[in-house]
């Protein structure tokens, strides 16, 4: 079997008396997607980081390619490209510019016309990077990263503070991507993403990897419930509702009660009529699969945006 | 090597393009030189080749300025973190900066002369050579001087408060602005523990003619030395990171840079002759002048 692309073994970072990282360990395959699934400050970027060359571990070992990012610099970077949680250029650099420079950096790159027709930006080859919009800024750096054509690559809340549309066209493009088998390592707070592109995800909390898996693999760790989210006329005790039939566990969250039910015609039965005798009313039912945000708080108690 | 070129050549296409940027490296200097010219030469030929030493000396300091604060800007904006992940190094960025601001300096050099001689009437193009050398290292040596201060303070406020300082120590205490004769004596002798003072009257020499091939030489090379230093300190303190902030103990090196000129300007008080060469020039232009202007 070939030797992972990615190896993190115990990375330990403090950040003076924060400690963003306990001791994460992870593997990523050739050609896999894998997703760190968090919330802010789980330390997801500040793994992604030390993977980047970025930033050194306090203890810990970090490989990509074989390579210690911190110590094998050049040869390092023309294999890896990256998206930053945030990144910037100057103002008065044009898309097409930015794209030729950074491609002059390496030894293997690509071509930047098609880059600017598979990111949408051949009509803004002659913006400055201070007139394109947030989405067109976020596909630039995302071209930017594929200069190099890198073996990996890292997004670090590539789709972050996106409108859900242009959010949508990233996911198509990392798609894009994940079919010519690139391994990629992305960070996201956004369930979506994770359930969508990744082949195994990283729960991360606290700076531990909580859980570890395929999607659906973690979804079935959530002990076989299923989600029951209603809406009512009138608050309740959510003690009361997590005694009804079938209810595993019970939670409020943004005006709903969700419920995690193993036998859900029996708890739904059991709600309607505790809601008849409480003179209660219902709004709304929703009935959905466990998703990865029920097992994050599952295992946390906390919701993933909290 | 190479990718220095590539982002000096990109730093000089973004310059062009920056209104900032012509205002300071091409308007305010010319302006310096209209002012001069206006109120200082008068009409004199004599006067204004002097002046014009001074006016390229506070063209080249202005490599000081600006770099400084494009180098915290770029940082502050996440801008070199993004730099930082193509396999480029800091001696690159750094070197880039030197090397664009000297191609961006020449032209603003050569456009003073050319008003300087067909508008303003000037009679000589001094030791063109010896300006030339003076230009190229003193641009080099003020960039880095700026990417220094860069390098050792942490937000984009210190390092303006910084940058003044030594901005009026180098426009008021080098000759440049104020003839250093008017200046009270300790001041004289404290000028020559500036990099700005031997520029500038070095140019002044050497448009005047009147410095030797020794004494341009001697320049260029303690301009040269303190080059040297500076990129050194400022390419070890360089910081790619937003909050990658530098201890205070690092702010320490600055005086390190400015050891060639602290020697140098010890060697100057005790033995050497310069105070003396930059009232003869002066005086030189003005005995020229009088009789110019009676003519």
């Amino acid at each position: 079997m070939s030797q992972p692309v990615i190896q993190v073994e115990e990375l330990f970072k403090n950040y003076g008396a924060v400690e963003a990282l306990r001791g994460v360990s992870f593997f990523v395959e050739e050609g896999e997607v894998f997703g760190l699934l968090g919330p802010n400050g789980a330390g997801k970027t500040s793994t992604v980081e030390i993977l980047e060359g970025l930033r050194a571990p306090d203890r810990g070992r970090a490989t990509v390619g074989g390579l210690d990012p911190q110590k094998s610099g050049k040869e390092f970077k023309e294999m890896a490209g990256a998206v930053l949680q945030s990144t910037s250029l100057p103002d008065k650099m044009k898309t097409g510019e930015a794209l030729e420079l950074f491609a002059k950096f390496y030894r293997r790159r690509a071509d930047t016309k098609r880059l600017l027709q598979r990111f949408q930006l051949e009509e803004k080859r002659n913006a400055f990077y201070s007139e394109l919009s947030g989405g067109q800024k976020q596909r630039l750096a995302l071209a930017l990263a594929l200069v190099n054509e890198p073996r990996v690559l890292f997004l670090d809340e590539a789709t972050a503070g996106l409108d859900p549309q242009v959010r949508r066209e990233i996911y198509d493009i990392i798609e894009e991507l994940k079919r010519e088998k690139k391994t990629i390592l992305l960070t996201t707070h956004y369930i979506e993403e994770a359930e969508r592109l990744c082949d195994r995800v990283a729960i991360v909390d606290q700076g531990k990897v909580i859980a570890l898996g395929t999607p659906r693999e973690l979804k079935q760790r959530s002990g076989g419930t299923t989600r029951i989210e209603v809406r009512l006329a009138q608050p309740v005790n959510d003690g009361a509702l997590s005694h009804l039939e079938g209810v595993a566990d019970c939670r409020e969250s943004e005006g709903a009660y969700v419920l995690h039910s193993t036998r859900v015609p029996q708890t739904i039965v059991a709600l309607v009529k505790h809601l008849e005798a409480t003179g209660n009313e219902l709004h709304s039912l929703e009935i959905a699969a466990p998703s990865l945000e029920d097992v994050f708080i599952e295992m946390t108690g906390r919701r993933l945006r909290e | 090597m190479r990718h220095t070129w590539i982002l000096s050549l990109n730093r000089i296409r973004l310059a062009l393009r920056s209104r900032v940027f012509i205002f300071f490296s091409l308007v305010m200097p010319l302006g310096f030189l209209f002012l001069y010219a206006a109120v200082f030469a008068r009409g004199d030929r004599h006067a204004m080749a002097y002046l014009l030493g001074a006016v390229l000396g506070l063209t080249v300091m202005g490599s000081f300025w600006g770099l400084s604060m494009q180098l915290v800007m770029f940082r502050e904006a996440g801008i070199l973190r993004r730099f930082r992940l193509a396999p480029i190094g800091a001696g690159a960025m750094l070197g880039s900066s030197i090397i664009s601001n000297y191609f961006l300096t020449l032209p603003t050099i050569l456009i003073e002369f050319v008003i300087a001689r067909w508008l303003f009437k000037m009679d000589t193009w001094g030791n063109v050579w010896g300006i030339l050398l003076l230009v190229t290292v003193g641009s080099a040596t003020f960039a880095a001087l700026g990417l220094i201060v860069a390098s050792v303070t942490n937000t984009m406020q210190e390092t303006q408060v910084i940058n003044n300082v030594i901005w009026i120590a180098f426009l008021f205490f080098s000759g440049a602005t104020i003839p250093l004769f008017s200046l009270p004596g300790w001041l004289q002798h404290a000028s020559l523990f500036l990099p700005a003072t031997y520029l500038v009257s070095g140019l002044e020499g050497a448009m005047l003619n009147t410095a030797s091939a020794g004494e341009l030489v001697g320049d260029f090379i303690v301009l040269a030395i303190g080059l040297g230093v500076a990129f050194e300190i400022s390419r070890q303190l360089f910081r790619w990171e937003p909050e990658a902030k530098v201890s205070g103990r690092a702010k320490i090196w600055v005086v390190v840079a400015m050891i060639p000129f602290l020697l140098l300007g010890v060697w100057e008080n005790v033995y050497g002759n310069r105070l003396n060469q930059i009232r003869t020039d002066l005086q030189s232009m003005m005995q020229r002048s009088v009789p110019d202007q009676q003519k």
